[in-house]
């Protein structure tokens, strides 16, 4: 029987297995943040146990940051303990930093694809669910908690049961307007909330072979909010032509000898998977959420589903919707475009494309925050800043930001606001906050209009975006 | 009957270099929280995750749903509904899904709370709890459901909770089930054991698996 992308990257890097038990895995890449580190290096300092492979790990300041101001002091007395401690713990260490301010700096999702730190074939860890993103690539990459981040340290291995395989194909050509943020949204509706729990998905098809890196990270980012640890899609020419001529990619022989083993992780064509799932790219539409978990999700044009699970109507008093009712023409505060789902160069192109010569609805405060130092200077080399300046738009400074609003940026008690982030959960955007997961696309769509629109009756007056 | 908590052959562990508290048994009452996809902003949300120790999650734990926007107690919440008590909390399906942050197990666990029962689990955080001592005891709908109630109707009843033979029973009944967990984090949960330990035990494997690495 053949073997899966996954089998093949997962048994490329076991150690060993334990009796009737875990196997150990051999981790290539840790990345690390503020947040979910610092108990980590308590723990080995407590226990005298020196980081195994520093050269391995690679940190960035993201979750805890200020988007305006970089340069000043931070105000927040335990944000700035918590980033000072970061950057003691990398000095001490011996490991990269790319703290506040650094050309490198951004989210560790961004951050690390764009570095060229992400490679297909590799294992790669994080203490941050959104790990999956780095699946993308045709790499094993999934978040963990801060006992494995201190395992990882110890021993650049984890310990770990294998996860069962899933596929998700999508085939056929998408709807003009329909980004690769409505089509995982689309399919977290249909399958649900824990239908990947246990699995590693792959995500298959002629749909994600068409797609730009960007959005195969989109689509991989959220592969947790389906329960799925991670998620993999078959690494292509595509994936070479992005990752060749990065700074920490491979160059001349190396690469070559690397693209060579890396031609030879697609599946094979005799694998089998645990659970397939197989949906066809026209059912799909611009989609936007409507309750407090990402599965609850509709296309922009349907109605609220009506349900009697108790779960189900708690979520919509939360959001203060009705079942059976429309999102269109909901009046719209707060746009945030964002987050390691959607701020990459190509989101804020999407988003300009659809602003440049409109202007910015009276009601709206729209954020754009960038996923990295580098982003936000491409979106000032391409003239997109100009476009989101004139519109009314607010560019501000790279970080995970509004998305779960641990900074300063937060989406105040009772407002709605669209967002390109991943996690629709009650006050995940700060208390009280109501948020509807959606593209680019909507939400700029959103920001100019004050309210939601149903996009899908503009497309034919869009210019086509890429996906 | 005994209104307490009851620990049994509950000990610290005393073992050089474990990592964890050991956990064989546990009978006690438990708190329900009849909610699906309970995720873990609401165990402890984002704003409460800048601390660099362990200490201090509890306080916070389900922050948002035990205080109103005012930081008044809400009273129609379980937690603070003085009929229930103890070290097990009886939630709905899909419990834990979100973020990977370990902080929610520690700040169940700073609460006062060893055992979870749900009829799902997310990985991440079951892994995390696993990890810590906190005990998570998936069951299927039927059980949850008959426990939810019976804890509802009567909060003084005791839960028993035996690791060693995978058994979860409402106490004075034959009502019970066994439940799966991994036979080497079983051993672990027992022991009092962490995966540090294993692993840096396997340093010259890992070693060697490195240098075998060409490419």
């Amino acid at each position: 029987m053949g073997k899966t992308l996954f089998d093949k990257v997962w048994d490329a890097h076991v150690v060993n297995s334990v009796q009737n038990g875990p196997q150990v895995l051999y981790i290539d890449k840790h990345l690390i943040h503020e947040v979910t580190s610092p108990q980590a290096f308590n723990e080995l300092e407590a226990r005298g146990i020196p980081v195994f492979r520093p050269n391995q790990i690679v940190a960035t300041a993201d979750h805890n940051t200020p988007t305006l101001n970089q340069d000043l002091p931070i105000k927040d007395e335990l944000s700035r303990k918590q980033l000072e401690q970061l950057s003691e713990n990398c000095a001490k260490n011996g490991i990269t930093l790319y703290e506040l301010g650094h050309k490198y700096n951004g989210i560790v999702h961004v951050m690390a694809p764009e570095l060229g730190i992400t490679q297909p074939g590799m294992t790669m860890v994080c203490g941050d669910s959104h790990t999956s993103t780095h699946g993308a690539f045709g790499t094993i990459a999934f978040g963990i908690g801060t006992s494995q981040v201190a395992q990882v340290f110890a021993s650049q291995c984890l310990l770990l049961t294998k996860p069962k395989s899933l596929r998700v194909t999508v085939n056929g050509k998408l709807k003009n307007g329909v980004l690769p943020k409505d089509v995982i949204l689309y399919i977290i509706s249909k399958l649900g909330t824990n239908s990947g729990t246990g699995y590693f998905c792959e995500y298959a098809g002629d749909v994600f072979e068409n797609m730009s890196m960007e959005g195969r990270m989109t689509v991989c980012n959220m592969s947790i909010e389906m329960g799925a640890r991670g998620g993999m899609i078959a690494p292509d020419d595509t994936t070479f032509e992005y990752v060749k001529g990065r700074k920490f990619a491979p160059q001349g022989k190396d690469l070559d000898k690397k693209v060579t083993y890396w031609k030879t992780l697609p599946t094979d064509a005799d694998a089998v998977f645990d659970k397939e799932y197989v949906f066809d790219a026209e059912d799909i539409e611009p989609m936007v959420t409507y309750g407090t978990n990402p599965g609850m999700g509709i296309k922009i044009s349907e109605t609220i589903p009506v349900d009697d699970n108790a779960s189900f109507k708690k979520s919509l008093e939360y959001m203060n919707f009705a079942a059976g009712e429309s999102l269109i023409n909901k009046p719209i505060n707060f746009v945030f475009i964002g987050s390691c789902t959607n701020s990459r160069i190509e989101d804020f192109r999407v988003a300009a494309n659809f602003i440049k010569g409109k202007q910015k609805a009276n009601n709206v405060t729209a954020w754009l925050v960038p996923g990295s130092k580098q982003v936000e200077a491409q979106i000032i080399e391409e003239g997109l800043k100009d476009i989101f300046d004139n519109a009314g738009f607010e560019l501000r400074q790279p970080g995970c930001s509004a998305c779960l609003a641990m900074n300063d940026d937060k989406i105040p008690q009772g407002e709605y606001c669209v967002s390109t982030s991943n996690r629709n959960f009650e006050g995940r955007q700060g208390q009280g906050s109501r948020t509807i997961l959606a593209s680019p696309l909507v939400a700029a769509a959103t920001a100019v209009a004050g309210k939601i629109v149903d996009v899908t009756k503009d497309i034919e007056t869009l210019e086509i975006v890429s996906h | 009957m005994l209104d307490k908590i009851k620990k049994i052959n509950k000990k610290i562990s005393a073992l050089a270099g474990s990592s964890m508290e050991k956990f064989t048994t546990l009978t006690s009452r438990a708190i329900p929280l009849a909610i699906e996809n309970v995720d873990t902003d609401q165990i402890i949300p984002a704003r409460f995750l800048k601390t660099t120790d362990k200490q201090g999650f509890g306080d916070n734990v389900f922050r948002d749903w035990r205080f109103d926007k005012h930081g008044s107690i809400n009273k129609n919440f379980s937690l603070n509904n003085p009929k229930y008590s103890g070290s097990i909390l009886v939630a709905g399906d899909n419990f834990g899904c979100g973020s990977s942050r370990e902080h929610a197990a520690w700040a169940l666990i700073g609460y006062g709370f060893e055992v979870i029962v749900s009829s799902f689990f997310a990985d991440i955080f079951k892994g995390n709890a696993l990890n810590n001592g906190l005990l998570p005891v998936q069951v299927s709908e039927g059980f949850l459901k008959t426990l939810l109630e019976t804890v509802e109707a009567h909060p003084e009843t005791n839960i028993e909770v035996n690791l060693e033979n995978q058994t979860i029973s409402i106490a004075n009944s034959d009502v019970s089930e066994s439940f799966d967990i991994y036979p080497y984090k079983k051993t672990c949960m027992i022991n009092g054991y962490g995966d540090i330990d294993y692993l840096l035990s396997k340093k010259e494997q890992i070693e060697a698996f490195e240098a075998e690495q060409t490419l």
